[in-house]
Parts: structure tokens; C-alpha cells; sequence
């Protein structure tokens, strides 16, 4: 108990941290979003409308101190106003994020996990029949596919499912010609649409865990107490999985908490190449488009999310790892 | 069998598949261990003992394997048995004690879930029976029972190897097979160990096959101590025999390392040299290069174990001394 009260304590101060220094980031890029604005209107809007537009954003630098700003920011910070989006205007910003968030935790969220699991199965399983089939053919397989780069092989795919076989969508997350809710065809068709980036994540991420696995289970089982194990006449079902799996995983679990974190920042790139409407793809709008609030509030989730996953990490391993407990 | 005959090794080969071509660690060991039975082998590091106990639980993994011969054990060959067969004879009628408790202790369970596993592997017992017999065996080796739900890092040294040697007690088998149980502990503890279990051997009658590489240990405690060098077999003989006129020159040379607390200030001697590279091991006696006994005939010709007075020796002296040529290399 102790020991979570001592995480939780390191994980608010970390978060405040990165709250505070996500407000001054973008105080330091040149420009500011009412201008923006203004360049987006071409200069068709008169003085009153800009002013208005800056008590909107909150920019205007010359009615706030630097400081009160920083006390303001933090009060709707925690209580979720985030501002207007300038990319989805006048759409405040939690609306749009929310939108796009349950598509990247859809897609990159579950490819992750789905990798996670499939790639310490299969690497669990080739480290205990070392030299097998398996152990054999996919680790070299998977070396050479997580060296290429994932954009590029979502590019190859599109081109063979998409451009030359047409079996499968090109892109975005839906057909436009849908209307969406929780309708059969709806969710069919979002499937449909998920399986060109699901896959090509799948494939270039599932090869790290085979591989660091494997790795971990051709150690572990160099082990004594896997000898142990088989001399007292255990089944081999029961050394592979209590004996020899529950201590291989152990290194991989903060490796797989990291990437958990960094579903929310979605594979940028992925979505970029699927022009998927998650996440990953919006940060880039905003980015594009000098939409502070936005880009600010994808940020904050980012550090969020990766916070909580290694809050999670941390507790599991001391779930998984009664060596750590007490430490 | 019968005659109290509980382990039978014959001709035992294993060898390791190094780059370099097969290293044979342990040659054409012959061992008859009786019922209830406390034998000792030592031997330098490397001199394949611990390979040898392997071989003989069926622990090996590759690249070691057995080679040839054979490990009678109540009357089934257990190099013939299978993977699945061996499985129910394992822990049941032998086990194990690993020569480091830290590492052979499984580090995320508790010490009674380890213990559980096995008899639940083994035995239709039920939870509370378990937890019963795990608390019983624990108060034999003199730890606490609270420690079953103790993980092993929370577990003195001492502790950890007692609560090895509980595990390997819980159904009482016939047979424990214990690879250097000491060596991780200090003195003291080292001694009061040795104590316990000899005296748990008397009480429940099991025997021990012993390997370490501390010839004193085996003094006050082993029946008959056998030695090893270079892979082979080279003296069997009683503890008063190995300890009083050990037959072996090599035999000599490990006695002479070993301080003696109670006996006369005598100077140690160091063996000198190192022992041999087992993928080219020397012609003839193994041991010639380092013998200070060396005659001319060492170098060429390989020693059969002779037998002397009840005891088994392979060195050359003993065949012109009238020693009987072993073409038969047992004792019974």
C-alpha cells in the first residue's frame, strides 16, 4: 500500500510538472492563435473582431498577467476547459479531442495490446522450444520487418490492397457515405477501415516483443530454479507459464507500459498515411494550423497518458515481482 | 537389488556438443549406492561431478547428453524412461538440492506455493493436507512455518537452502541427490546443516548422494566417498579409508590441501599444475602429468579400476601390487 501511495505522490508531481511546462512551450513559438485567425480570414476582419477573438483565446497578452494566466490556465486545465480549437472552429477543444480520441484508442490501443500479448506468446513459446519451427522462422522474419519503417509499409500495403487489388479501403476511418452510430454497417465498415493500419502496426510492432521475449525466456531458463522446476516433476505446461514465463515477462512489462502511453499520441504516421481521424493526425492539424489550445491540450493527454501507463506499469510489476514490493 | 542395491550406475558417458567436437565431462562412471546410504564425491571444479549428478536425475540439457550407459534406480533404467515416466518417479522416490538456494528457488512464489505445486503435482492431497505436510517439513529443518508465506529474497541464505531441503523432504523418497548444498554458507551454518542432515538421513532413511568440491565436509559425515578427476572415477573407498591411507595419489593431494582443526599442524600442500583440457584429454592416466607417483607405464597405458581390500582405486601402482585387474569394475 505504501508503495502505491509513494508512486501516486511521484506521479502528481510529474504531472504537475508537465502541466506547467506545457503552458509555457508554446508562450515561447512566436505568433498567437487570434493572428492566425485573422491570416485565415485574409484580413477580412475589422479590429472589434479581433479583440473579441483574443479575450476568446485568452491571448491577448496586453489584459493578463503572465502569472494570472498561468493560475487561469491551470483552474480550466483540471476542470477541462481547454479552450476553442482554431483548426475546428468554434468547436471547443475537449469536444474535438474527444472525437477523435476513441479512434486512436481503437486502433493504435488495441494493435498495441493485441502485439503485446501475440508477441510474448509467440516469444515465450519459441524461447521454450528453442530451436524450433518457430524459434526458427520468426524472430529473423520479424528482425527484418521492424526494420523497415512503419509509414512505408502502410504506403506498400494501401498500394497492394488498396490501389491494385481495391479489396480494401485506401484510407480515413469510415466511408463518407455513412452515417455514424452504433449500427451494424457502421461498425462493419469501421472495421473494414482499421484493418490496412491495424495490421501494419501489428506487424512492425509484435517483432520487439518476439524478439526481447524470446530473449528473456532462452535466459530464464538457464536459470536453477527451472531445473528445480523439472526435477520436481512438474508438468511442462506448469514450468513454461509459473516458472519460466512469469519471470521472463517481468523486464517487458515498462517497455509495454511506455507504449501503452504512447497509444494516445497514435501512430502519427499510421494515421497520417491512412488520413485516419484519430489522435495522431489531429496533433499534426493543429500543428500545421499554429492551434495552441489544441495542440496544447493533445500534449497535456499525451504526458497524461504516458504518466498513468507508467503508474500502471509500476504497480503491475509490483504485483507480478514481490522483490520490488519492498524496495 | 535385493541385497539393498537402491542406485546402480554403470558405464555412465555424457557428453557436451562443443564447435570444437564432443568433450566428454564424465567417462565410464561406475557407482552402486545401498539403501539409506551416504555417499560423497569430490572432486575439483570442472571434474564433471555436478555434471554427473545431472546425468543421474535426468536433468541434463543440451548440448550435455548421455551418451551410453546406464542409472538403475530400484530396478528401472532411468536413461530409458521417457520425459513422462521419469515425471513419476520424480521428487517421489528422488529429489533434488541445488547447489545455490538463491537461484533455485523460483523468486515470485512463496516458499509454500512452491512446495504446494509439487504435491500437488504428485499427490491427490488436499489444500489443507498440504499446508499441514508443507508446515511439518519446515519444523524438520528447524525454519519457522510462518515462512511459508515468505518469498525467497526475504529468506536468509541458510534459510533458503533448509527450506530446499524441507521441499526435497516432503514425500520422503529413498533418494536425495544434493549438488553442493553448502557452499553458499558460511562455516558455521555450513556444519549445522551437514549435522541436520545426516541426522534426518538416520531418522527417515533416505540416502544421500553428495557432491562437493570441500573434501572436510565429507569426513564426519559421508559412508563411503568416492573421487573424482577428469571426468572418471578414481578412488571409491569408506570415509576411513579416503580420510586415513587414501589409495589414490590424487586422493593424497586433495587431503593434503585440506587443513585438519583437531589433527597436527602439518605443512598444506598444493596440487600443482591444473587439471586437463577434456576435449584433449592426456594419454593413458589422466592424472600423470601432475602425479608426483608418476612411473613410465602412466603415459600409455589407461588404469582399469583395480580393487583393493573391498575399495576401487585407478592408478597403475595398485597392479603391481598384485591388486586384482579389474575386468569386472564393481564392488559387490
Amino acid at each position: 500500500m505504501r508503495f502505491v501511495l509513494r508512486r501516486l505522490g511521484f506521479f502528481m508531481v510529474t504531472l504537475w510538472a508537465a502541466v506547467t511546462i506545457n503552458f509555457l512551450i508554446p508562450r515561447l513559438i512566436p505568433g498567437n492563435p487570434a493572428l492566425a485567425m485573422l491570416a485565415r480570414y485574409r484580413g477580412r476582419v475589422n479590429p472589434q473582431a479581433l479583440h473579441a477573438l483574443e479575450i476568446d483565446f485568452g491571448v491577448g497578452v496586453a489584459h493578463q498577467s503572465f502569472i494570472s494566466s498561468y493560475f487561469g490556465y491551470l483552474a480550466n486545465t483540471f476542470t477541462g476547459h481547454l479552450g476553442i480549437s482554431l483548426t475546428f472552429f468554434p468547436e471547443p477543444v475537449s469536444k474535438a479531442v474527444l472525437q477523435a480520441l476513441p479512434w486512436t484508442l481503437g486502433l493504435v490501443g488495441t494493435t498495441t495490446v493485441l502485439a503485446f500479448l501475440l508477441g510474448t506468446l509467440i516469444g515465450l513459446i519459441g524461447g521454450w522450444r528453442r530451436g524450433g519451427v518457430l524459434d526458427s522462422v520468426l524472430p529473423p522474419v520479424f528482425i527484418v520487418i521492424s526494420a523497415f519503417p512503419y509509414f512505408w509499409i502502410g504506403l506498400v500495403a494501401i498500394l497492394v490492397f488498396g490501389v491494385i487489388l481495391k479489396w480494401l479501403p485506401l484510407g480515413s476511418g469510415y466511408s463518407v457515405t455513412d452515417t455514424i452510430g452504433w449500427s451494424w454497417q457502421f461498425v462493419g465498415d469501421v472495421l473494414v477501415h482499421s484493418i490496412l493500419p491495424a495490421a501494419t502496426i501489428l506487424i512492425t510492432a509484435i517483432g520487439g516483443w518476439i524478439l526481447t521475449m524470446r530473449n528473456n525466456m532462452v535466459t530464464v531458463l538457464a536459470e536453477d530454479y527451472v531445473r528445480m522446476a523439472r526435477a520436481k516433476g512438474l508438468r511442462p505446461w506448469t514450468i513454461m507459464w509459473t516458472y519460466a514465463g512469469r519471470n521472463a515477462i517481468l523486464p517487458n512489462l515498462v517497455g509495454f507500459a511506455m507504449s501503452l502511453g504512447f497509444v494516445v499520441s497514435g501512430a502519427i504516421l499510421v494515421e497520417y498515411v491512412f488520413n485516419y481521424p484519430g489522435v495522431g493526425w489531429m496533433l499534426l492539424q493543429s500543428v500545421l494550423n499554429d492551434d495552441y489550445a489544441l495542440m496544447q491540450a493533445l500534449f497535456l493527454l499525451i504526458t497524461f497518458a504516458v504518466l498513468v501507463a507508467i503508474l500502471v506499469a509500476d504497480v503491475l510489476t509490483a504485483i507480478l515481482d514481490p522483490r520490488v514490493r519492498e524496495s | 537389488m535385493g541385497d539393498g542395491l537402491l542406485l546402480d550406475v554403470r558405464g555412465l558417458t555424457v557428453q557436451y556438443e562443443t564447435e570444437s567436437g564432443p568433450l566428454v565431462a564424465v567417462e565410464q562412471v561406475d557407482l552402486q549406492l545401498r539403501e539409506g546410504e551416504f555417499l560423497g564425491i569430490v572432486g575439483e571444479s570442472g571434474c564433471g561431478k555436478s555434471t554427473l549428478l545431472f546425468a543421474i536425475a535426468r536433468l541434463l540439457v543440451p548440448p550435455a547428453r548421455i551418451s551410453s550407459g546406464s542409472v538403475v534406480f530400484r530396478g528401472r533404467d532411468m536413461v530409458e524412461l521417457a520425459e513422462k515416466e521419469l515425471r513419476q518417479v520424480r521428487w517421489r522416490d528422488f529429489s533434488v538440492v541445488m547447489q545455490s538456494a538463491m537461484n533455485a528457488l523460483n523468486p515470485v512464489m512463496t516458499v509454500g506455493a512452491q512446495l504446494k505445486d509439487v504435491c500437488e503435482q504428485h499427490s491427490t492431497m488436499s489444500r489443507r493436507e498440504i499446508a499441514l505436510r508443507s508446515a511439518q517439513v519446515l519444523r524438520l529443518v528447524s525454519v519457522d512455518p510462518r515462512h511459508l508465506d515468505s518469498y525467497p529474497h526475504q529468506l536468509s541464505g541458510g534459510m533458503r537452502q533448509r527450506a530446499m531441503i524441507a521441499m526435497a523432504l516432503l514425500f520422503t523418497p529413498q533418494l536425495v541427490i544434493m549438488d553442493e548444498p553448502t557452499t553458499a554458507l558460511d562455516v558455521v551454518a555450513q556444519r549445522s546443516l551437514m549435522v541436520q542432515i545426516r541426522e534426518l538421513q538416520k531418522r527417515l532413511g533416505f540416502a544421500v548422494l553428495f557432491v562437493t568440491h570441500d573434501m572436510s565436509l565429507l569426513r564426519h559425515f559421508a559412508d563411503r566417498v568416492a573421487v573424482m578427476y577428469a571426468g572418471q572415477v578414481v578412488e571409491v573407498s569408506s570415509t576411513a579409508q579416503v580420510f586415513g591411507h587414501p589409495l589414490h595419489p590424487y586422493s593424497r593431494g586433495l587431503l593434503a590441501a585440506f587443513p585438519s582443526v583437531t589433527g597436527p599442524r602439518v605443512h598444506l600442500v598444493g596440487l600443482p599444475g591444473a587439471p586437463p583440457d577434456l576435449l584433449r584429454p592426456p594419454r593413458g592416466c589422466r592424472f600423470h602429468p601432475r602425479c608426483p607417483e608418476v612411473m613410465r607405464s602412466c603415459p600409455n597405458v589407461e588404469p582399469p579400476l583395480y580393487e583393493v581390500g573391498g575399495d576401487l582405486v585407478r592408478c597403475l601402482l595398485y597392479d603391481e601390487r598384485g591388486g586384482r585387474a579389474g575386468t569386472s569394475e564393481r564392488s559387490s
